[in-house]
């Protein structure tokens, strides 16, 4: 007899770290101790992208969606849910269970999702390559080694208008195509996993949930352009995505997946996993290219293009693991379906790591042409605590910001182009009205300089520059002059710096000027941070009429900075105050205010 | 010589895409939902249950969920509801494994209600 319930479990970093592991094994053990161990099978899955309530526990088949389970939780889930048949409704993310006849309607996490990259994440176990089998996979492989030819391949990709998911967005069926009509008899396929935006963790993601997609991809391209070694570039901080890597790659040796004469086809293909130390620059692929042949990674001048001479100089094609991911559905269901999904300009879905003030920060995927306000607020439940919305950072540390008028654009390629952000790897960072926008550009400047690898004075020098005159402004001592300097760097490290890094570092700075001059301004010539966050433009007051001297905040200053008599209204010595803000987070009646 | 063949990943394939199958919910829409609480279970609802599991396999009636339910008291245990979105609701009282083996053959196959079992089904009184 098969089992009855299947219980899922996420095995994403996100809900590891929050002990999912753990629950995993509890919920076994206590199969095994309540007798139940033939009627349900534990699968732990990749990400569920729902981080936010993680870690995430899902039933089926009553598709009871758990969350924020903890290890304890594990036997009255056995014995009440399993056992019983009754859900557990205090960890029922709606709290209310469903009639157990009832049509099973997707949270609203879910409903304007599109699950093509992650389609597996979260419903496959990542470490059982039987599972990515009976998903579908490998049925691209197939179909490229037995039906198509290469050139039937490439026109498919194109049909489908595959781009690149690095970011620049380069047609990914021209890519191969360069590459394969070169003569060389030695070609490489590489696939970057350096993923280094600031809270960006797509492809990680992809890679733990379902590594198998990303070996079938790099596969299919080695037949199709005439490659019999793959490289993946992983950064060695992503443990757990190099684990589950590690395991598809012997699976699938195993099976004759990779290696001689797959499948009977007499195509040999292999790949190689290189480590990467995490430097940001060797996300761009000349660097990441000189990082695998055992150089320090610096960019290189194009032309040459990797298509044509890449690693160790012979013709090479690089994707990102999102793009990879892709491509196998397409070749499986047709570049037409695909080219059928998104806008005319930017084809398929693109997937986004939410984070910042957002109610529901995790992993979404939609088709492109969503508007940003459906991710924000439909999807991502709007903005946390009840504050008002500043601004979303799209692109990383060379993206920029959109602002409320810009909500209801599109996002495809060229919607974010025109609104002066870019599409970047995914990474979105929500921003509120505690959020200094000055505060914010330095951050990301501050970013790029630790990442400049320094070969380029534009970039080693401009963005130190840049970074010293924000901090001059967030200090209080800025000057009218010093904008005008900013875009003067900034134009400089645009024209002469040789690759993206320094080329768009200034971005997040120009794009914060263009949409928030007046909070420039305000830092400039009033001396005031709007939103409290630079430390030397603000201070702490008292408001008399609101004290009712309670003497919670003079207890709580680490600094002794507050005096008063009992029931009489206190007061904060601005010489002694540090300004941690602790005196604004324990008045219970809104007396602290800032100036 | 190739360590699979083509044939041996259609057979792995289609070996293990029933299993995941049965993890879909998308598409199955016959719910069949036994009363498991302690008065059921004394009844006997826990062979029902497992009856119409295996029953359920062996007729690869990939389109039915079953589940479990808390006490279907005072009705006469073990209760089982079966719905379907055009018959809508139909409750059988005292079933047995003999009964489990006709739903799925009757009912669920060949679209008869076992008039003989059906009940109406009386509310829990709060």
């Amino acid at each position: 007899m098969g089992f009855r319930n299947y219980i899922l479990v996420c095995g994403g970093t996100g809900c590891e770290s929050s002990r999912s592991d753990q629950i995993y094994h509890a919920l076994i053990d206590e199969a095994a101790a309540q007798g139940v161990a033939d009627q349900v099978q534990v699968i732990k899955t990749g990400c569920f992208g729902f981080c936010e309530q993680g870690p995430i526990v899902k039933i089926l088949p009553e598709d009871s969606f758990y969350v924020q389970v903890k290890p304890e939780d594990a036997k009255e889930l056995i014995a009440e849910h399993v056992i019983k048949g009754r859900e557990v409704t205090r960890l029922l993310y709606n709290k209310t269970p469903h009639k157990a006849y009832e049509e099973v309607e997707d949270i609203q996490f879910y409903q304007k999702q599109m699950r093509i990259v992650l389609r597996n994440c979260g419903s496959i176990d990542p470490e059982n390559i039987d599972e990515y089998i009976a998903a579908g996979g490998y049925k691209g492989l197939e179909k490229v080694l037995f039906e198509m030819t290469p050139d039937d391949v490439i026109s498919e990709l194109r049909t489908a208008g595959l781009r690149g998911r690095g970011g620049a967005g380069f047609p990914t069926w021209m890519k191969w195509n360069f590459t394969k009509q070169e003569s060389n008899p030695v070609k490489y396929v590489v696939c970057n996993a350096d993923e280094g935006d600031p809270g960006a963790y797509m492809d990680r993601s992809t890679l733990e949930g379902d590594p198998h997609s990303v070996l079938e991809a790099m596969t299919i391209c080695g037949h199709t352009v005439g490659a019999h070694q793959g490289f993946i570039y992983i950064r060695a901080e992503y443990p757990l995505a190099i684990h589950r890597l590690e395991v598809a790659m012997k699976q699938a040796r195993e099976y004759g997946l990779l290696g001689k004469d797959i499948l009977g086809s007499g195509f040999d293909y292999d790949i190689e996993i290189r480590l990467g130390a995490g430097a940001f620059v060797c996300g761009e692929e000349t660097a990441l290219l000189q990082s695998i042949e055992g150089h320090r990674g610096m960019p290189q001048p194009r032309p040459p293009f990797p298509a044509s001479k890449g690693l160790w100089g012979k013709p090479t094609v690089i994707n990102n693991v999102e793009t990879w991911a892709n491509v196998p559905e397409i070749i499986t269901r047709g570049g037409e379906w695909f080219a059928s999904i998104g806008t005319p300009d930017s084809h398929g879905t693109k997937v986004f790591a939410l984070t910042g003030k957002i109610c529901n920060s995790g992993l979404v995927e939609v088709p492109m042409g969503t508007t940003l306000r459906e991710i924000v607020y439909d999807i991502g439940g709007g903005i946390a605590h009840g504050k008002k919305f500043k601004a979303v950072q799209t692109g990383g540390p060379s993206g920029g910001v959109i602002t409320e008028a810009n909500l209801d654009t599109p996002i495809d390629f060229g919607g974010l182009q025109k609104i002066g952000s870019m599409m970047g790897s995914g990474g979105m960072i929500v921003m509120d009205e505690d959020d200094c926008i000055v505060d914010v550009a330095k951050f990301y400047l501050n970013f790029t300089v630790d990442e400049s690898c320094g070969k380029c004075a534009p970039c080693r020098i401009g963005g130190k520059s840049l970074c010293n005159i924000l901090e001059k402004i967030t200090n209080g001592n800025g000057e009218e002059k010093d904008l005008k300097q900013i875009e003067q760097i900034a134009h400089a490290m645009r024209i002469g710096s040789l690759c993206a890094l320094g080329q768009t570092a200034p971005n997040p700075v120009l794009s914060t000027l263009r949409f928030f001059p007046e909070e420039y301004k305000a830092h400039i010539i009033d001396r005031k941070c709007p939103s409290g966050k630079c430390k030397k433009l603000i201070s702490y007051e008292i408001n008399p009429s609101k004290c009712i001297g309670c003497t919670a905040c003079a207890r709580k200053c680490p600094v002794g900075a507050i005096s008063g008599e009992v029931k009489k209204p206190h007061k904060i010595n601005g010489n002694v105050c540090i300004k941690c803000g602790v005196c604004k987070d324990t008045c219970k009646f809104s007396a602290i205010e800032v100036h | 010589m190739a360590k699979l063949s083509l044939s041996d990943l259609h057979a792995i394939r289609e070996r293990e895409e029933k299993n995941l199958r049965k993890r879909d919910i998308h598409g199955r829409n016959v719910h069949v939902v036994v009363a498991m609480g302690t008065s059921g279970i004394n009844a006997g609802a826990k062979l029902v249950l497992n009856t119409l599991a295996e029953e359920v396999e062996k007729a690869g009636l990939d389109n039915v969920i079953i589940t479990q339910t808390g006490s279907a008291a005072p009705n006469p245990e073990p209760v089982v509801e079966v719905f379907e979105p055009k018959k809508g609701l139909v409750v059988y009282g005292s079933v047995d494994a003999d009964t489990a083996r006709r739903i799925v053959s009757e009912h669920l196959a060949d679209g008869r209600i076992l008039e003989d079992k059906r009940i109406e089904l009386v509310e829990k009184e709060q």
